[in-house]
């Protein structure tokens, strides 16, 4: 045959013991350091190289190289870190701070300065001119060649 | 003979919080079959190994399941590990063999939980579950996550606990196994526990043995049958037994569950003791080529994990037997006999995780 009361002692500390519960949404919740809330990203130190897009496990997010923007679905995101990890540029990061419900999925697009997207530009134009002047030259010394 | 009839017992029920149904043929308010049903839940995991790389896949098997998520990421870790002949550091097997244990303490206390909520003592279910949000907690400093943690990939660990969380992790299970023993009075000592749990739902040891019960479900009714004895990970380093009882019955379950969240503790206690610096992952590279087949122990039994490769980033095939798979066989063979009742704590001493079983 049982104990009887077993369970008393646990039940009469309740008496004294404070809450165990915070009084959520009054008081508010602290996160810790590493908590995976969701993912944010420094959008000009950002390549465009895609990396992330395609290690996302839920294929949330998108690249846009030309127009310069990187674009996730907060709602598909399951906050893995993946594209943390595999971001050569270390520009993606996951922070505390879920994403809050809502009754839509909308997208959130980051898009780089205009001083970033302008550099990059130039940059790509140079590129593209040496590009065409080194195929140029070679062009010139085949044909030199020929001759 | 009375007259038979059929009642059903879920999807949707008070005890199951996971759908599961059950036919019950009843003679009187005596079972004399139960005919399980599943696929309420199935999602496919294992078929987006087509469509996902085997690095990409860690997160979606990891998510087979809240309760066992660490143990599925490990297990189909490992069988990669093996496939692609990478030796783990010391320090990554330690990490995991802490995360495994933790896991296992938060899974038996969310189990004792339920057990208590099941029978009608609300306030022991509270008790154990606040008891348990303090290895949340713990999972959300060291992880970042509390039920998902993310950490597991292909050769290691992706974070590393410092000095400070490893101190922390010792200082909570001083006060989790303080406060546990305060409860384990009321479930293994108490009158109106007793009155639901002893003798109901008997699994032989003979059983057991023949329908392939696993993990505490089979350790209650006598089988020494305890992977982590294979030693993978770090359990090879660390000392332990299985442990059983002869009993049988729904009390025995709840009684080697508690002793196993104690010896969780000891073993945490043992590997943080014992953890080596270093690394805590290796790189990897090429794909896998080959198959291979893992076993772990997840709390509630023996996980098989079965992986195929043909050296392309995408895996041929993967496959994850669990253990309520295993011992819902089991299930039914006890509920033969039970008093209509007495069906909902018996269901729930097998720990029935559906959402594994279905994948």
């Amino acid at each position: 045959m049982g104990k009887f009361m077993t369970f008393a002692s646990v039940a009469m500390k309740n008496l004294v013991h404070k809450p165990v519960t915070k009084m959520y949404p009054d008081k508010a919740i602290e996160y810790p350091e590493r908590s995976r809330g969701h993912v944010e990203i420094t959008i000009d130190d950002c390549i465009s190289c895609g990396m992330c897009v395609r290690s996302c496990p839920t294929g949330t997010l998108s690249v846009d190289r030309d127009a310069g923007t990187w674009t996730i679905n907060r709602f598909d995101c399951v906050q893995c870190g993946f594209c943390v990890q595999k971001c050569p540029k270390k520009c993606l990061r996951i922070v505390p701070g879920y994403q809050h419900p809502g009754d839509a999925k909308p997208e959130e697009t980051f898009t780089k300065s205009p001083e970033v997207l302008k550099a990059e530009a130039e940059r790509r134009a140079a590129q593209i001119a040496a590009a065409k002047a080194k195929a140029a030259e070679a062009a010139k010394a085949k044909a030199e060649e020929k001759n | 003979m009375g007259k038979r009839s059929v009642v059903p017992f879920g999807p949707q029920h008070p005890v199951l919080p996971e759908p599961i149904h059950l036919d019950l043929v009843l003679e009187d308010e005596q079972v004399v079959e139960a005919v399980p049903n599943i696929g309420f839940i199935h999602r496919g995991l294992e078929g987006l190994v087509t469509k996902k790389d085997f690095n990409q896949m860690v997160y979606v098997i990891e998510r087979t399941c809240g309760i066992c998520s660490f143990g599925h990421g490990t297990g189909y870790c490992e069988a990669v590990e093996n496939v692609m002949n990478v030796e783990v550091p010391d320090r990554a097997k330690y990490l995991r063999t802490i995360w495994f244990e933790m896991s296992r303490i938060h899974s038996h206390l969310l189990w004792l939980g339920l057990l208590a909520d099941a029978f009608g003592f609300e306030s022991l279910f509270y008790q154990c579950w606040r008891i348990r949000e303090r290895v949340l907690d713990l999972f959300e400093m060291t992880t970042g996550g509390r039920i998902i943690f993310s950490v597991n990939q292909v050769g290691g660990v992706n974070k590393d606990m410092d000095k400070g969380m490893l101190q922390k992790i010792l200082e909570d299970m001083d006060v989790i196994e303080k406060e546990l023993k305060q409860i384990t009075g009321t479930f293994l000592t108490d009158y109106s526990v007793e009155s639901r749990l002893k003798g109901v739902g008997v699994l032989t040891k003979q059983q057991a043995h023949d329908l392939g019960a696993v993990g505490p479900f089979g350790r209650a009714s006598g089988i020494a049958y305890d992977l982590r004895m294979t030693g993978y990970e770090a359990y090879k380093y660390l000392d332990f037994e299985p442990i059983t009882s002869d009993v049988g019955d729904s009390w025995a379950r709840v009684d080697v569950r508690i002793r196993e969240i104690f010896q969780s503790i000891d073993l945490i206690r043992q590997a943080i003791g014992k953890i080596p610096g270093g690394e805590i992952n290796v790189p990897v590279k090429g794909n896998p080529n080959g198959e291979c087949f893992t076993r772990i122990e997840q709390p509630r039994g023996e996980a098989y994990y079965y992986i195929k490769g043909d050296n392309k980033p995408y895996l041929k095939r993967v496959r994850v037997r669990t253990p309520t798979f295993a011992n819902l066989a089991g299930l039914c063979e006890m509920l033969k006999g039970a008093e209509y009742a007495d069906v909902p704590i018996m269901v729930l001493t097998i720990d029935p995780c559906i959402s594994c079983t279905e994948r």
